[in-house]
C-alpha cells in the first residue's frame, strides 16, 4: 500500500503548507525523541523511598488489589500458601520461569504444586515477578519475555505478583528510564492497576470481567 | 453502519419518550461526572496537565508526517507491519486480506471506535468471518444488533433486564431457566462464553489509544482485560488506529494517560494499559506471531489544514458527552452515527459531510461544559459554531431560517432601525401579554412555543435599559 502511504503523507504536508520537514527541524525532532523529555510529574510521588512504597500500597489497595508485606524472600512460599488457603484455592500454582522466583526455596511449603510456563487457560492461580511498580497510582509494570509469559497476567482467575520493595519507583517516567536501561522495548509492557473490572452493566462496577478476578501483591522488604 | 444523522430531530423526540433510556441516562450525572470531578480535585497538577496535553498534541500534529514515518520505521524494526488506509474501504480490505492469509474463521475484537467508523463487523460477516466483540458493553450491543451509544460505555443505554433478555436469546446452550437477575450473573456468563472465544480466535483486532513513534508501539487502555486477551492469544494481532493517535515518546504517552482515565471514568488509572511492540520474539513463550497496524486517514489529513483541526487532539475519553445536557437528554443513538455528544457534533460533519450532519452542530445549548472538561482543551462550541456557519453559507438550512437571519442581519446593521423595531415589538408584546404574563403561542414563533411559553416582555429593551444604566452611572458606552 505504498501509494496509499505516499498520498496520505502528501495530504498531511499539503495541510501543513510545507514539504517534508527540513533538516534543521528533523534534527530537533530527532533530539526530542532521543532525549524524551519529561513533562509535569505529579508531586504526590516525590517523597523518600519508604514513603513511595507506602504510597504504592495505599494506591493499589484503593483499586481492590490486596497487599501482603513480608520481611524476606523466605516468607514468600508461606504467603502464597496462606493466600490459597484463605480463598479456598487448590495447591496448584502456575509460576513464571523467573530467576529470582526460582531462587526462592519453594519446598518450605511442601503442599504447593508448582509448575512453570505460560498459561493455556486452565490455571486458577499464577505467580509472577514484576519488573517495577509505580507509586503514583499503585501500578505494577510487567513485561513479556522468556521469564515472564504475558498469558499469566490475564488468564488465571487469581494473579499473585511478587514484588520487591526496591523495585518501587515514584512515577511512570522512572519506570521507563529503568526499562530503557534494561534494553530494547519488550513485545508487551503491561501496566496493571488492580484486578479486572467493568462498569458496562448499568454503570455498576464489578470485578473480574475478563482478566483476573483478584490481584494479590506479595511485597518483599529488601531495603 | 446505517446512518440516521439526518433524522436527528425525530431520533431525539423518540429518545425523550423512551423511559428505559431516560432512567439509564439519569445515572450518568451521579457516576461519571462526580467521579471525574473528584479525580481532578485529587491531582493538583490536573489543569497544568491539560495545558501540557494540548501542547503535546499540537506539537505532534504540526509534525505529523515526521512522527508517522518514525512510527512506521520503528514498527518495522520490531518485526511488525504498517498498512496505510486512505479510506474505510481500504482499511476493511487490508484487514480482510490479513484474515484470509491464515484462513481465519473467527476474529475477536477489543473495543475500537475506528472499527465502528469503517463498519468492520458487517464487512467481515459478509465475507464469512465471524467478528466477536469482547468488551462487555460491545458484546451486549453486538447481541442486540445495535451501534454503541457512548464511546467508552457503549451499552450505557441498556438496562440489566435487557441484557438478560439478550443473553437468554443468544446463549441457547445454557439452561433457559437460569436466573440472570443479578449483574454479577450476567458478567459471569459473558466471561465464561467469551473465554473460549479468545482461545479459539484466529485473529485479534484492537484499536489503539495511542501510537508511540519512538518505539513503534500501539497502546490500549482497558479495565476488563479483554483487549489484552484479544491481542495476546491469537496468531495475529491487528491494531486499527487513525493517523492522529501518534505521539512522540513514552513520556508523552504517560502525560496523556494521566488525563485519560481521570477524564473518562474518574479513575486514577485504568486497570490495564498495555504497550505492544511487534510480534512475539524468538525467545518469548507466548504472544502473537504477527503484528499489524492499520493506519486510517479517512479525511483526517485534509482536516489538518482546516479551521477544525483542533478536533484532532481528541483522546476519546467521553467527558464531553458525560457532561453534555443534550447528550444526557437524548443519549447517543439519536446522533445517528459512530461518534455522539459534542465531539460527535464536530467529528460527524467533518467525516460524513455537513449536509448529512447538519443538525448535530445545533444539538447544543452552547453551555460550554464540554470545553470546560475536555482534557485536550478542544474548543468544541467554537467548532460547532463553525459548522453552523458553514451550513448557512452552503444554504443547507431551511429557507425560512435563512430569511429570518437575513432580516435580522439587515436590521442589526442599521442601529436606528433595530432600536425602533425592538422597541415596537416590546411595547406591542408587553401590552398584549400584560394580563397573562406569557404567551402559549405566537405567530412565527411556534418552534419556541410548541414546547414552552414565551414570557411577555416587561419595561424596556435591553439597549434602552443599558443606556439608562450607563447614563445613571455617568459612564460612556
Amino acid at each position: 500500500m505504498s501509494s496509499g502511504r505516499d498520498a496520505i503523507l502528501a495530504r498531511v504536508r499539503k495541510s501543513l503548507a510545507r514539504g517534508p520537514v527540513d533538516d534543521g527541524t528533523r534534527a530537533e525532532l530527532q533530539a526530542r525523541l532521543s532525549g524524551h523529555p519529561r513533562g509535569i510529574i505529579p508531586a504526590r510521588s516525590n517523597r523518600d523511598h519508604g514513603a513511595q512504597v507506602d504510597l504504592f500500597v495505599e494506591m493499589a489497595e484503593a483499586v481492590a488489589a490486596t497487599v501482603d508485606r513480608v520481611a524476606s524472600p523466605d516468607g514468600v512460599p508461606d504467603a502464597v500458601g496462606d493466600y490459597l488457603a484463605q480463598h479456598n484455592l487448590g495447591a496448584d500454582i502456575r509460576m513464571a520461569p523467573d530467576d529470582w522466583l526460582e531462587s526462592i526455596d519453594w519446598t518450605q511449603r511442601p503442599t504447593l504444586a508448582v509448575t512453570k510456563g505460560p498459561s493455556a487457560g486452565k490455571d486458577e492461580v499464577s505467580v509472577t515477578a514484576a519488573f517495577s511498580a509505580v507509586a503514583e497510582t499503585g501500578t505494577l509494570l510487567l513485561h513479556s519475555g522468556p521469564s515472564s509469559p504475558t498469558t499469566l497476567n490475564f488468564l488465571p482467575d487469581n494473579h499473585v505478583v511478587v514484588l520487591r520493595s526496591s523495585q518501587v519507583v515514584g512515577a511512570y517516567e522512572d519506570a521507563w528510564d529503568q526499562l530503557r536501561a534494561a534494553g530494547a522495548m519488550p513485545r508487551a509492557v503491561n501496566f496493571i492497576t488492580g484486578p479486572s473490572r467493568t462498569g458496562d452493566i448499568e454503570q455498576t462496577i464489578m470485578l473480574g470481567a475478563h482478566g483476573p478476578r483478584r490481584l494479590h501483591i506479595i511485597l518483599v522488604d529488601d531495603g | 453502519m446505517k446512518t440516521t444523522t439526518r433524522q436527528f430531530k425525530d431520533n431525539a423526540r423518540t429518545a425523550l419518550a423512551d423511559t428505559g433510556l431516560q432512567s439509564a441516562l439519569d445515572k450518568m450525572e451521579t457516576g461519571f461526572v462526580v467521579n471525574r470531578a473528584n479525580a481532578a480535585a485529587r491531582l493538583p497538577e490536573f489543569e497544568a496537565l491539560r495545558d501540557q496535553g494540548r501542547d503535546i498534541k499540537n506539537h505532534t500534529l504540526e509534525h505529523l508526517d515526521f512522527y508517522l514515518e518514525t512510527f512506521e520505521a520503528n514498527v518495522q524494526k520490531a518485526g511488525g507491519h504498517v498498512h496505510w488506509a486512505a479510506t474505510p474501504e481500504d482499511a476493511r480490505q487490508i484487514i480482510l486480506d490479513i484474515c484470509r492469509s491464515v484462513d481465519a474463521k473467527t476474529v475477536t475484537k477489543g473495543k475500537s471506535m475506528i472499527a465502528e467508523e469503517i463498519g468492520l463487523n458487517e464487512f467481515l460477516e459478509e465475507n464469512d468471518i465471524a467478528p466477536i466483540e469482547t468488551d462487555l458493553g460491545e458484546y451486549i450491543i453486538q447481541l442486540r444488533n445495535e451501534p454503541p451509544s457512548h464511546i467508552i460505555a457503549p451499552a450505557i443505554h441498556v438496562l440489566k433486564e435487557q441484557v438478560a433478555d439478550a443473553f437468554h436469546e443468544a446463549h441457547t446452550d445454557l439452561d433457559p431457566g437460569r436466573s440472570l437477575e443479578e449483574p454479577q450473573a450476567l458478567l459471569d456468563e459473558a466471561r465464561a462464553i467469551l473465554r473460549q472465544k479468545y482461545l479459539d480466535a484466529d485473529v485479534g483486532i484492537t484499536g489503539a489509544n495511542f501510537l508511540i513513534a519512538e518505539t513503534g508501539s500501539s497502546v490500549i487502555v482497558t479495565n476488563e482485560g479483554n483487549g489484552d486477551l484479544t491481542q495476546t492469544l491469537p496468531k495475529i494481532h491487528i491494531a486499527v488506529a487513525s493517523l492522529e493517535k501518534v505521539v512522540p515518546t513514552l513520556e508523552d504517552a504517560s502525560a496523556l494517560l494521566r488525563l485519560l482515565a481521570r477524564s473518562a471514568t474518574g479513575q486514577e488509572f485504568s486497570s490495564y494499559t498495555t504497550f505492544s511492540t511487534g510480534p512475539r520474539r524468538p525467545e518469548d513463550p507466548d504472544g502473537p506471531e504477527q503484528y499489524h497496524v492499520v493506519l486510517l486517514d479517512n479525511g483526517r489529513a485534509d482536516l489538518l489544514g482546516t479551521e477544525v483541526r483542533e478536533v484532532l487532539r481528541c483522546i476519546r475519553c467521553g467527558a464531553c458527552m458525560n457532561h453534555c445536557p443534550v447528550y444526557g437528554a437524548v443519549g447517543g443513538h439519536a446522533y445517528g452515527w459512530v461518534y455522539p455528544g459534542p465531539i460527535g457534533s464536530v467529528l460527524t460533519p467533518t467525516l460524513i459531510g455537513v449536509e448529512e450532519a447538519r443538525h448535530l452542530p445545533n444539538a447544543s445549548t452552547f453551555c460550554g461544559r464540554c470545553e470546560a472538561v475536555c482534557p485536550m482543551r478542544i474548543p468544541l462550541p467554537k467548532l460547532m459554531r463553525h459548522y453552523r456557519e458553514k451550513a448557512h453559507e452552503e444554504k443547507l438550512t431551511p429557507a425560512a431560517e435563512r430569511a429570518g437571519l437575513g432580516l435580522w442581519a439587515f436590521a442589526a446593521r442599521r442601529p436606528g432601525l433595530y432600536r425602533w423595531a425592538a422597541g415596537l415589538v416590546i411595547r406591542v408584546l408587553g401590552a398584549l401579554g400584560r394580563r397573562r404574563g406569557r404567551f402559549a403561542s405566537l405567530p412565527f414563533a411556534s418552534g419556541w412555543t410548541r414546547y414552552r411559553d414565551l414570557p411577555a416582555p416587561q419595561g424596556q429593551t435591553f439597549q434602552q435599559q443599558w443606556a439608562a444604566r450607563n447614563g445613571r452611572r455617568g459612564r460612556g458606552a
